[in-house]
């Protein structure tokens, strides 16, 4: 399916570039356009940070502790002298990367289970539908603190194992019940009929169609995988020697710092986390239009 | 006849989710194949409260008490057993006192937050919801939509520390920790629960403001497709009152998917005002569990575990069974 189908019948500005037309799609969805930009936002906010900032003043005693912020410390220092400033240019990122890595993990194990459960049936779609009811009944940071105390002392990319161990489960969820109707569908028996055999159907004729969809649940699946994750490391199970996000939180709130008077300590993380979540949410609402041109949103 | 089929696998899949819990809550732990016991003591002679002298004998009596010397599948079944019989040992951390009498009043303060702020939500969202999607309604309810459902977007506890700046640090309207007054005794007296009230005003807060979005999200989409029913362009030609189209045509048909996914949400509620609880140290399971991570108390952590799922599991088990009396398609497909 390519954009083209989205086509609302208006003068559209394609000349075959398809960056253009994908400028002119994000024109028609200033949602997805909203999001998309929030993101880059934040990414371009590390990498010009990386080229000012010295990222060594992340870890502990590189500055005075509790300083306000000011022109030499931007963002103000914690109790154990990170520079804020440097920890909000490393830690973005890094928590972006722990839940886009979980995201691309779950959501990958989920489009093999979904696509072998809804095409062959049977038993292996049985099992595969108890199991994901049953997961989904128990909340998923139960299983992940679990995991996580059996494990003491994570480092991020560990972090994004555990979390993707229960991520799989919602999309696994949606897009097999995307698969079944899809299957349904003319084309699918026309291709049964001219011979094609079910390895091929999938590849050939259901994935295409499906890619889309599973690009929309992805951006889902990494917004609650970093929720899993911050509310994991809020919770003291984190990469206690990296400064994420969540970590950063986790101090403040070990720390009394909002009770202390320290405003500029949760402040910052706070405002990244926020930005972080609206940017993909509203890319998720975008994505969900232009995966399904037929729901159209008022909002 | 419907009834018997369907109540006979709702319960089975009660207990099923029951079985995975405990399951899990007993070979998940094991997996990194570290000692519990040994991990504690050392953690303990380290922080100076044990003398180094002697702590293998120590993890032996320990490992005898809490029967870990024995091979897996055995400690396994008498797990299930105390399981099935909700004994769930004695905290490390604080010996003497068992993981039951240490859950059972956090238990009483996360469900009194839950049930008030969950019910509020869900009426004051679902209510929201309908009206944000009822076209008659006046402008500025409807411009109030975008802000409310962003919010949905905010965890729980990033809105509470906001808050708990706001309301208890800058203006000092509300305490900003625990459920009462340092030197009070908890009791049952009208003093004591208006001082409980007044403490967990704004972990409710916290918790009503970014889950109102939530169910008015869910809610509108419903009203949107109910609007665009025939019953309704009948409806609305037979010349009947707005409001009696909107409470008894759009929104008695629109809320019962409502009802199928309070069931489904209340998970994830529970995990948002964990956390929620932790901000405003309000002396409910969320903080017991924080102070258990931090103390590696194993026992109370799975016990915790073990009473949230148990706790989740019954209240689906509950909607479920009562579902199909609110809603005639159940009982068909059924």
């Amino acid at each position: 399916m390519t954009m083209r189908s989205n086509g609302n019948g208006a003068a559209r500005l394609n000349n075959g570039s398809p960056f253009l037309e994908a400028l002119g799609y994000l024109r028609r969805n200033p949602t997805l356009a909203i999001g998309l930009i929030l993101i880059l936002g934040l990414l371009l906010f590390s990498v010009v940070g990386r080229l000012l900032v010295n990222i060594e003043d992340a870890s502990p005693l590189s500055a005075p502790p509790y300083q306000s912020p000011s022109a030499e410390y931007p963002f103000g220092t914690d109790k154990v002298g990170r520079d804020l400033l440097a920890v909000m240019i490393v830690g973005t990122p890094l928590t972006l990367r722990v839940g886009l890595l979980a995201g691309v993990l779950g959501v990958g194990f989920a489009s093999l289970l979904a696509f072998a459960g809804a095409y062959y049936g049977g038993i292996i779609d049985a099992v595969i539908r108890l199991v994901v009811d049953v997961g989904l009944t128990i909340p998923s940071i139960l299983i992940l603190i679990l995991i996580a105390i059996a494990l003491r002392g994570v480092n991020p990319t560990e972090m994004s194992l555990i979390v993707a161990a229960t991520a799989w489960l919602w999309p696994t969820r949606t897009i097999r019940s995307q698969v079944l109707s899809l299957k349904e569908r003319a084309y699918v028996d026309v291709a049964r009929m001219s011979g094609m055999r079910g390895r091929e159907i999938i590849v050939r004729e259901l994935m295409p169609n499906l890619i889309p969809f599973i690009v929309a649940n992805l951006v889902n699946t990494t917004a609650s995988a970093i929720l899993a994750t911050i509310g994991m490391e809020a919770l003291g199970l984190g990469p206690t020697s990296h400064p994420t996000l969540g970590m950063t939180i986790y101090w403040v709130i070990l720390h009394a710092g909002v009770l202390g008077g320290y405003w500029w300590w949760w402040v910052a993380p706070v405002v990244i986390i926020v930005l972080i979540f609206i940017a993909l949410y509203l890319t998720s609402v975008g994505m969900d239009e232009l995966a399904n041109p037929r729901l159209r949103r008022s909002l | 006849m419907w009834a018997a089929g369907y109540l006979l696998k709702r319960i089975a899949f009660f207990f099923l989710i029951v079985l995975t819990a405990a399951t899990v809550n007993f070979f998940l732990p094991r997996l990194s194949g570290q000692d519990p016991i040994r991990e504690r003591m050392i953690k303990q002679v380290q922080s100076g409260s044990a003398w180094g002298k002697g702590i293998e004998e120590m993890v032996e009596v320990y490992n005898a008490k809490f029967g870990l010397d024995r091979p897996l599948w055995q400690q396994y079944l008498t797990y299930l057993g105390d399981m099935a019989r909700f004994d769930l040992g004695h905290s490390i951390a604080f010996y003497p006192k068992t993981v039951e009498e240490i859950l059972r009043e956090a238990l009483l303060w996360t469900i009194g937050l839950l049930t008030m702020t969950t019910l509020l939500s869900f009426v004051f969202g679902t209510f929201f919801g309908a009206l944000v999607a009822w076209t008659r309604a006046p402008l500025w309810l409807r411009s109030l939509a975008p802000p409310i459902m962003t919010m949905a977007a905010i965890p729980y506890y990033l809105l509470g520390l906001i808050l708990l700046f706001v309301f208890a640090f800058e203006l000092r309207w509300f305490p900003g920790h625990g459920g009462y007054r340092i030197g009070t005794i908890p009791n049952l007296s009208w003093r004591f629960l208006l001082e409980a009230l007044e403490h967990s005003l704004l972990p409710a807060l916290s918790i009503l403001l970014s889950s109102l979005g939530f169910w008015a999200i869910a809610m509108r989409g419903m009203m949107v497709t109910v609007e665009g029913e025939d019953y309704m362009t009948l409806a609305e030609a037979k010349g009947i009152k707005s409001s009696r189209l909107f409470f008894d045509y759009g929104l008695r048909n629109a809320i019962l998917p409502q009802i199928t996914s309070l069931a489904l949400a209340m998970g994830y509620v529970f995990s948002g005002a964990l956390l929620v609880e932790v901000v405003f140290g309000f002396p409910g399971i969320g903080t017991v569990l924080f102070n258990s991570i931090k103390g590696v108390d194993y026992p109370v952590i799975q016990g915790i575990v073990l009473t949230i799922i148990l706790t989740l599991a019954t209240t689906t088990l509950i909607l479920d069974l009562t579902l199909p009396m609110l809603d005639p398609r159940i009982r068909r497909q059924a």
